[in-house]
């Protein structure tokens, strides 16, 4: 079953091709069922091949399948490969099989577009992409999954591409990415310089005989972490997955929430030998950065209106969380985090997507309201989601969360406190959030500034309402995982700890250790538990009790992002800009200059032999051939002496 | 020397285009049809003795040495003599040219003139596929500058408005490039006879094996070598004729000479400067690679403001080309291999994109990417492809341009690790210049004819499918060029590392090697 590993990625490989060739021909229903069927066969062979993996020994679950030499060029061989271990197949459940849900959604959702088998190509070409970057044996096979998903996040982010907005999103998301894809391939110079191989387990070998030094180790960790930062949005390249909200819905849900955007935390998960042969200051600035990114992100969420943008930040903010338990070393419980992430998040989005649908694209917080009863399952598992974000226990959130302050407290009580600030706020956004969508008064049919009346009273003929089955399957399918999600990995004692000991043998014992006490454990857990009961408390008391004046919070700072969008957008379009027109000019002017100049300048002053510059080659050829023989009698005297 | 066939295949390849030149010369002009065909029967039957080559090579270890020599004295006195070899170096160009002309001549009509127009064409190709197969320096030197003819023609004459500008541009600045090589060849026979005391011969393998010229001299010798090679490339500073050549050519010249005739340049600086001058070219090679650092970011920068859609790609030919030259002057396996993929591959990617261009232009008679938009609505196919083109410009794995930039950037690393870490950067410029035009043309709404261009027919897509397969199948697995390669690269580079006294060893695989500034590196934990 093990060897069965190339038909994960195969699947939908071999769903793009197909839709590629006669995808328009197939028509809406069987393009998207096709694709679905595709990711629904992808997620049944990596469900046989972890039962083939559970069935072997702890020490044994590693196996690599090598298909075919990709680059074989000098010292380096690189070979398309796949590594199935814990690790790998824990990733590819939870792509495979979130992936087929979104999927599944998606042909109700993108149900009437144009280009509905297009958008399933895509998405197809996506999941292949992302699944060879977590199944890669190497480095330089993972980067390929990694632009791929990099491209098919383009493709799809401008998919509606005759709107300027997101066809400027998209390739904003390709170059912020590539600025990542800089340090990562970098990364990978210096590693093949220093080791010889790409392979992930012959590096780990060099790394454990001692055969790295320590500072290649810290640059390679750093130059990979600059390519975790592009892809996975943290401070300061985060500044494209706001704008990829452009993108369909289900595309938010599938690439960046649930899977696309954790590739940077799979990859320094992946890399922890090497991350733990760095300098201590690499992984303390990874927590760093991650902490007060999840914090960072967090404030914005709070006073953003659009229902899909409250999100973007917010995935943002626990990306940051999982950074921060990867900078701690608490590997495990930022795979956790990332699987529970995809659950509610993927939720989310999707019950977002609902939302907007029923409301005809209106994605405005202020224009929702009272969507509970107009659409109970939307309603019903939304809420589910929120409580598992917050960090509600016993929803999936709660534990994973905790588990990330825990390691935050052992590692540095000031990291822990940006963390649970970050929680309360997320507590807090979550619930305006909900309040505003499904709760209190419906206000889709109110009159806005700037309308006449008939306006709101045409709108309230459009009752919304809910969606159809293939898009509610699936968000009940999701609200059920996030609701117990978290018992893949409980808190009391070791025994409990089962995708710990499942994911052990990827770990390397590079894992770090809670050296807490069982008091400090429950105490952090209570005031975790408070923290998002605070955030929800004061959110329910804002939005549903109105004691509260919503102002207080919602600052214009944090509504424009402390405006660094603005200010990285200007200084591209402004010095950025000038600086390139001003050598663009230098090469007209100056240097193109120069050759005309010459030109110039021969004609003028050779004005007495204007008549042989008569435009035939034949002339030309002559003067060089004269020249050649001249300067051959020269080099001959010279060497001669 | 290696295997040699009954039939002289290479030779042949110079002369079936020859003779189809002056056979097309005279066919009648009425009949521009059978002109055409006529010549694509040459073109095909020249592509079809280059593909059965690429089956026949031997490969393996031992397969370094030129094979399906041929020889045929000349001018006796001097020691010129047709000599004609491939190995994994040429290999590929040749077959490269073998491809592209028969696409170019499909692709386009000139509208006019056509007898002289596919006459042009094939004695361009005759004069090309001279470059990559003879071993004469003085028979080189003659193919090399033969091709500047037909192009000037082509330019001059099927060109667009600013034609004649372009033409004499091009043909002064490459002219004047090359002037001081023929001295240098002189030089470099006579010089060898008086040194070994044989007599005069310009048989490359020989006197690049017997490397009887003193230092300085060869360091002089490979400077006029190099600088006609610089200006062919094209390398920053010498590349303002190669935009203006491509703006104004007709689509199969600008396809023709980005595909094949900068890579005369690049291959010249293997084929005779780092091999005939090994000590010179290891000496300048600081020098190169800092030029082909600042070609990769410069084309970049100025590629990204072209208004021109033409301009934009010959601009990206000037960062492509300048990843070939870090490559090159890496002077190890990696890098020059990765040097040789990116030829071929700058040869198909950027040859596409100028077959796209030109559909575009027959249908909107506009370059202008202003008056471009929106163009994805109304030809999606076309767009799809030129999507894939231009993934594939940008280096993404998977498709073909990477493997090869890759191999640069790894051989430029382990010759001069900050050069290949600032020149990566290139991977950021590129994906901006192209993506920004990609949205400027078919991105967005559209408006007036942009609303119901045409999509691609039946003729442009069998144009167009040869390279996109040969993009997908390069990219997903090169390992078939790479190894027919392999052998000629290890053979150059151990040439050059024998003779050059200080060739620093790079790299010692395996062994743990430290990075500079380890010490400020290690001291935070």
């Amino acid at each position: 079953m093990l060897d069965l590993i190339w038909l994960v990625p195969a699947f939908p490989l071999a769903g793009f091709l197909v839709l590629l060739a006669v995808g328009r021909r197939l028509g809406e229903g069987r393009a998207g069922w096709l694709a679905t069927g595709a990711m629904a066969g992808s997620f049944l062979t990596t469900l046989g091949v972890f039962a083939a993996l559970l069935g072997r020994d702890a020490h044994d679950r590693s196996s690599v399948t090598t298909l075919f030499e990709w680059v074989p060029a000098g010292d380096l061989s690189v070979d398309v490969g796949f590594l199935a271990d814990p690790l790998s197949l824990t990733m590819c459940l939870f792509i495979t099989g979130v992936g087929a849900l979104i999927h599944l959604y998606s042909i109700g959702y993108m149900h009437g577009d144009d280009d509905f088998s297009r958008f399933f190509a895509y998405m197809n070409l996506f999941a292949f992409s992302m699944l060879v970057l977590v199944l890669a044996d190497n480095l330089l096979l993972t980067f390929l999954g990694w632009e791929g998903v990099g491209a098919c996040s383009y493709l799809l982010i401008s998919f509606w591409f005759s709107d300027p907005a997101n066809a400027t999103a998209g390739k904003k998301a390709f170059i912020t990415n590539r600025i990542g894809d800089w340090g990562f391939m970098v990364a990978m110079f210096a590693l093949f310089f220093a080791v010889g191989s790409l392979e992930y387990l012959e590096v780990f070998e060099t790394v454990a005989s001692g055969g790295l030094v320590r500072s290649t180790a810290t640059f390679v960790t750093v130059m990979l972490f600059v390519g975790a930062v592009g892809k996975s949005a943290q401070f300061p390249l985060y500044l494209w997955l706001p704008d990829a909200m452009a993108g369909p819905t289900p595309v938010s849900a599938l690439i960046h929430a649930a899977t696309m955007v954790t590739s940077g935390v799979y990859l320094l998960t992946r890399i922890n030998p090497l991350l733990a042969e760095a300098a201590g200051w690499a992984p303390g600035m990874i927590a760093w950065v991650g902490a007060a990114t999840a914090l960072f992100a967090a404030t914005i969420a709070v006073a953003q209106n659009d229902i899909k943008k409250v999100l973007a930040y917010s995935t943002i903010s626990q990306l940051g969380f999982m950074f921060l338990a990867v900078g701690c070393g608490a590997y495990t419980a930022a795979i956790f985090h990332m699987i529970t992430h995809a659950f509610f998040k993927a939720l989310l989005f999707l019950g977002a997507g609902s939302v907007i649908h029923s409301m005809d694209g209106d994605q405005d917080l202020r224009h929702y309201g009272g969507l509970r009863a107009l659409m109970p399952v939307t309603g019903a598992t939304f809420i589910i989601g929120w409580l598992a974000i917050a960090g509600v226990p016993p929803f999936a959130g709660f534990w994973s969360k905790d588990e990330i302050l825990a390691f935050a407290w052992n590692e540095h009580p000031a990291l822990w406190a940006v963390g649970l600030v970050a929680a309360l706020l997320t507590g807090f956004y979550m619930t305006r959030q909900v309040v505003l969508t499904f709760f209190g008064r419906s206000r889709y049919s109110d009159v806005r500034p700037g309308e006449d009346e008939s306006e709101g009273a045409a709108r309230a003929k459009h009752q919304p309402h809910e969606s159809p089955w293939t898009m509610t399957v699936p968000l009940v399918v999701l609200a059920a995982l996030s609701a117990v999600g978290g018992f893949i990995q409980l808190p009391f004692g070791s025994g409990t700890k089962w995708l710990e000991h499942w994911l052990a043998p990827a770990m390397f014992h590079n894992e770090a250790h809670l050296e807490l006490g069982a008091g400090t454990l429950w105490l952090l857990a209570l005031v975790a538990m408070a923290t998002a009961a605070a955030g929800i408390g004061v959110g329910i008391a804002t939005y549903l009790k109105g004691r509260i004046d919503p102002v207080a919070f919602e600052r214009p700072i944090l509504a424009e992002a402390w405006r660094l969008d603005h200010i990285v957008s200007d200084l591209m379009g402004g010095p950025g800009r000038t600086s390139f027109e001003v050598t663009t000019r230098f090469d007209e002017q100056v240097v193109d200059g120069a050759v005309d100049g010459m030109g110039t300048a021969v004609r003028s002053a050779a004005g007495v032999l204007r008549r042989f510059q008569n435009g035939l080659v034949r002339t030309y050829s002559t003067g060089v051939a004269v020249g050649a023989v001249a300067l051959l009698f020269w080099f001959l005297s010279r060497s001669a002496l | 020397m290696g295997f040699a066939p009954a039939f002289p295949v290479l030779p042949a390849l110079l002369v079936i285009p020859a003779v189809g030149a002056a056979l097309v010369a005279v066919l009648p002009r009425r009949r521009p049809e059978v002109v055409k065909q006529v010549a694509m029967l040459f073109s095909t039957a020249t592509a079809g003795i280059a593909f059965w080559v690429l089956g026949a090579f031997e490969t393996g270890p031992g397969a370094a040495a030129f094979q399906f020599t041929a020889h045929q004295p000349w001018i006796g006195d001097l020691g010129i003599a047709w000599n004609f070899g491939v190995d994994g170096i040429s290999l590929f160009l040749v077959v490269l040219t073998a491809l592209l002309f028969p696409i170019a001549l499909m692709a386009v009509d000139p509208g006019h003139d056509e007898p002289s127009y596919f006459a042009w064409m094939l004695l361009l190709e005759a004069g090309v596929m001279g470059v990559f197969c003879v071993l004469d320096l003085v028979v080189f030197f003659l193919c090399f500058e033969v091709v500047l003819v037909p192009m000037y023609f082509l330019i001059g004459r099927w060109g667009h408005n600013n034609r004649t500008y372009a033409a004499t541009k091009f043909f002064l600045f490459t002219m004047a490039g090359s002037a001081l090589m023929l001295v240098g060849i002189l030089a470099v026979g006579f010089l060898h006879a008086g040194a070994t005391g044989d007599p005069v011969t310009f048989d490359l393998v020989t006197i690049a094996e017997s490397q009887s010229l003193a230092t300085g001299e060869a360091r002089w010798l490979f400077a006029t070598f190099a600088l006609a090679f610089a200006v062919k490339v094209p390398i920053v500073p010498l590349h303002t004729w190669l935009p203006d050549a491509h703006t104004e050519a007709p689509t199969a010249g600008s396809v023709i000479l980005a595909g094949v005739l900068l890579k005369l340049g690049t291959y010249g600086f293997l084929r005779f400067g780092l091999y005939l001058f090994p000590e010179a070219a290891h000496f300048s090679a600081p020098l190169f690679m800092t030029l082909g650092v600042v070609g990769i970011l410069y084309g970049g920068v100025v590629a990204t403001m072209q208004r021109d859609l033409k301009r934009l790609v010959a601009y990206s030919s000037v960062a492509h080309l300048g990843f070939i030259i870090l490559g090159t002057f890496a002077l190890n396996t990696e890098g020059i291999e990765g040097g040789l993929l990116q030829m071929v591959n700058h040869g198909i990617s950027t040859g596409a994109l100028f077959l796209l261009v030109g559909m575009i232009y027959e249908r909107r008679h506009t370059r202008l990417i202003d008056e471009l938009g929106g163009l994805q609505r109304a030809a999606p196919v076309m767009a799809g492809v030129f999507m894939v083109v231009m993934l594939s410009s940008i280096g993404l794995p998977g498709l073909n341009g990477f493997v090869g930039e890759f191999l640069v950037l790894v051989g430029a690393f382990m010759a001069h690790r900050w050069w290949a870490v600032v020149a990566a950067a290139g991977v950021v410029l590129a994906a901006l210049c192209l993506l920004w035009a990609y949205q400027r043309v078919f991105h967005g709404p559209a408006e007036g004819d942009n609303t119901d261009m045409a999509d691609l027919n039946i003729r442009e897509g069998l144009v167009l499918a040869p390279l996109l397969a040969l993009i997908v199948f390069l990219g997903v697995y090169p390992k078939p060029v790479i190894e027919r390669m392999q052998p000629a690269v290890d053979a150059l580079v151990a040439h050059v590392e024998r003779h050059v006294p200080a060739f620093d060893e790079p790299v010692n695989l395996r062994v743990a090697q430290d990075l500079p500034k380890a010490d400020d590196m290690g001291d935070g934990s």
